[in-house]
């Protein structure tokens, strides 16, 4: 039980670590809380199921044509959609919840309640610590860790990640300093659905996909980064294993009441928000200017 | 004694010229409360009535949002919570201690304001997001355990076998209306007085209110109760027109969906969500003629609405039809030249 707590948590954590991280980078530069962020995953899992059964193509291109797509789709809906009303907080709340619920039902009406699944990228299965684990999962972790420390590099090391990371402690400043916010923007988000894409092309041979699929996904980033603190990475991706951790922890441990799993998750959350209340480590944000 | 009669009836008269008719919003709430109780004269059929029952209670659930994040600023994404919980303490009273409606009604709402607090009092630390993103949790938190407890809470297929509200479908009617009505009109009254000032001012400044001497704590703890006893008082009538208390009166989705209609009307005006769920509630279920097409003709309505008045529908529009006074600060229809108190130019 243990091992497969630790192997499925591993790659649990994971996925909600790509997800996360690129939610609290779109908060941590532009202050949008993105609800359609989990939306942008489920449509890539749904895109390369199109892409390998309605257009034939084999499964490695459709991956990246479907990443690159829902890249697109998001720089898109950001300019078109979420741009313009951003001085309106609460409008941009409800205008990303209603690009979710479009992506929802188009897929809804395309493809059904229940869609087929997606074949794995990889067959067979490796022997670790006793547990059959299938090379799929093994893929999926190896291939979340790269993709985390490729971002990691990125925003610790190049021009890019250095202007990112300052227009996500002061926009204003770093405006001052000759910054390009608005691109920065852009940039952010960009990486933000690429990392939602990439996760979505990871689980979707893993899981069967529905167009609800979305939904607890976005409660659990929701709780990560909160947990981690908003706009800290390293607090997303510690988050990340925390809870991705229980989740697994409370469906092995106790089968008959995995229905408890985000409940046990989200009750983590709101006890160390109530002892820190910005999150583990998030630095308080000071009045916004 | 007939003096006196007329005399009332005039002045009730002078009060509707002077003023409700002068402004066209006041004129359209009038209008739309009369249309309202008139409307069971011209047609009772049971699902149009149906259809305005259900829009009537999510108006004060959506309003009851309003008075908390929109007036507050205290951002909540679980305000399902609320509904939830006063739905099913009710009908646990009606079912196992045969409450009638009048009862456990008030009592739910009662236990909606409880649990205001309890999440009010932890709450009151966190701001912005994190105090959204904890106060989605709680829902989600209670239904996992309501599910623990299947005995008591019926688990996914909720608790059933609830005392209708009343005999028959109109006197439900009259029964919902009246009370959105007069919550509605109740929670404007409250928004409108010194409490509302300082709820705006919580919103706009916390620190500034607290330097001024009040105790935000307090306004802020007053919200959540406050929003908790009408969001209750609509969690109870929804359960016993429903008849039914399920896991769905807590989802994510509900609590989404106050938010959704809230921002759609305009916040913080309290008249701008219960229009809001007027207007798009019966939207959803008229367009039931195209099943798989109706959310997402749902969704793009709205967000095309929001894209081109961010600041909400009737907010919008109200500015439009009506401009403020410079100079009194009262309305005026926009048609005037100058203001009908103080006869400053408009211009």
């Amino acid at each position: 039980m243990i091992e497969n707590i630790i192997i499925n948590g591993l790659i649990h954590s994971g996925v909600y670590a790509l997800l996360a991280v690129g939610f609290s980078l779109v908060f941590g530069v532009a202050r949008i809380i993105n609800l359609a962020h989990t939306a942008f995953y489920m449509l890539a899992a749904y895109l390369i199921f199109t892409f390998t059964s309605s257009f034939g193509l084999n499964l490695p291109l459709s991956v990246i044509l479907s990443v690159v797509a829902v890249t697109i789709i998001g720089l898109l809906s950001y300019k078109l959609l979420i741009d313009p009303v951003r001085e309106h907080e609460t409008t941009v709340l409800i205008v990303t919840i209603a690009l979710a619920i479009i992506i929802q039902e188009v897929m809804l009406n395309r493809y059904g309640g229940q869609a087929g699944g997606i074949p794995s990228l990889v067959s067979g299965y490796t022997e670790i610590l006793g547990v059959k684990v299938t090379n799929q999962h093994l893929l999926t972790f190896g291939v979340a860790l790269i993709v985390l420390l490729g971002t990691w590099a990125l925003l610790l090391k190049t021009k890019v990640g250095i202007g990112v990371r300052s227009a996500a402690q002061d926009r204003e400043v770093a405006n001052l300093m000759g910054i390009n916010v608005a691109r920065i923007g852009m940039i952010t988000m960009a990486v933000a659905v690429a990392l939602a894409a990439i996760a979505g092309a990871l689980v979707a041979p893993l899981f069967a996909l529905q167009p609800h699929m979305w939904m607890h996904p976005l409660v659990m980033v929701l709780a990560i980064v909160v947990l981690g603190g908003l706009g800290s990475i390293k607090g997303s991706f510690v988050g990340a294993f925390i809870l991705g951790f229980a989740e697994t922890s409370v469906v092995f441990a106790i089968p008959e009441g995995s229905f408890l799993k985000g409940a046990v998750a989200l009750s983590i959350m709101l006890v160390v928000i109530l002892i820190r209340p910005q999150g583990l480590f998030g630095v308080a944000f000071e009045e916004e200017r | 004694m007939t003096g006196i009669i007329s005399g009332y009836i005039n002045r009730a008269y002078k009060e509707l010229r002077g003023e409700i008719l002068v402004l066209p919003s006041r004129t359209v709430a009038l209008l739309f409360c009369l249309t309202l109780f008139l409307l069971p004269l011209i047609t009772s059929e049971p699902y149009t009535l149906r259809i305005l029952i259900m829009a009537s209670i999510f108006a004060i659930f959506a309003a009851s949002w309003d008075l908390l994040s929109g007036f507050t600023g205290q951002m909540n994404f679980g305000h399902a919570l609320f509904f939830g919980v006063a739905a099913y303490t009710s009908a646990l009273l009606n079912l196992h201690f045969s409450l009638p409606v009048w009862l456990s009604i008030p009592l739910g709402a009662l236990g909606a304001v409880l649990a205001g607090l309890v999440i009010g009092v932890p709450c009151l630390r966190l701001r912005g997001p994190y105090l959204a993103l904890a106060t989605l949790a709680f829902p989600l938190i209670l239904t996992g355990i309501l599910f623990v407890f299947p005995g008591i809470t019926g688990g996914e297929l909720g608790v059933s076998g609830i005392d209708r509200l009343s005999s028959s479908r109109v006197t439900d009617y009259y029964i919902v209306v009246t009370l959105m009505i007069s919550l509605g009109f109740v929670m404007w009254k409250i928004t409108d007085s010194k409490t509302g000032i300082i709820f705006h001012a919580i919103r706009e400044d916390e620190v500034t209110a607290r330097a001024s001497g009040i105790n935000t704590t307090k306004y802020k703890l007053l919200a959540f109760c406050l929003s908790g006893l009408f969001a209750g008082i609509a969690g109870g009538l929804y359960v016993h027109f429903m008849r039914i208390a399920g896991p769905s009166t807590l989802e994510l989705m509900l609590s989404f969906q106050a938010i959704l209609w809230a921002i759609f009307g305009g916040i913080a005006t309290i008249y701008g969500p219960i229009a809001g769920v007027f207007i798009l509630y019966p939207l959803l279920e008229f367009t039931r003629f195209m099943p798989e097409w109706r959310m997402l003709f749902f969704a793009v309505i709205v967000l095309l609405v929001l894209l081109f008045m961010p600041e909400g529908l009737i907010t919008r529009v109200r500015d439009k039809i009506e401009k403020e006074c410079p100079r009194c600060k009262l309305r005026n229809i926009a048609t005037r030249k100058s203001c009908r108190v103080c006869g400053v130019d408009l211009g």
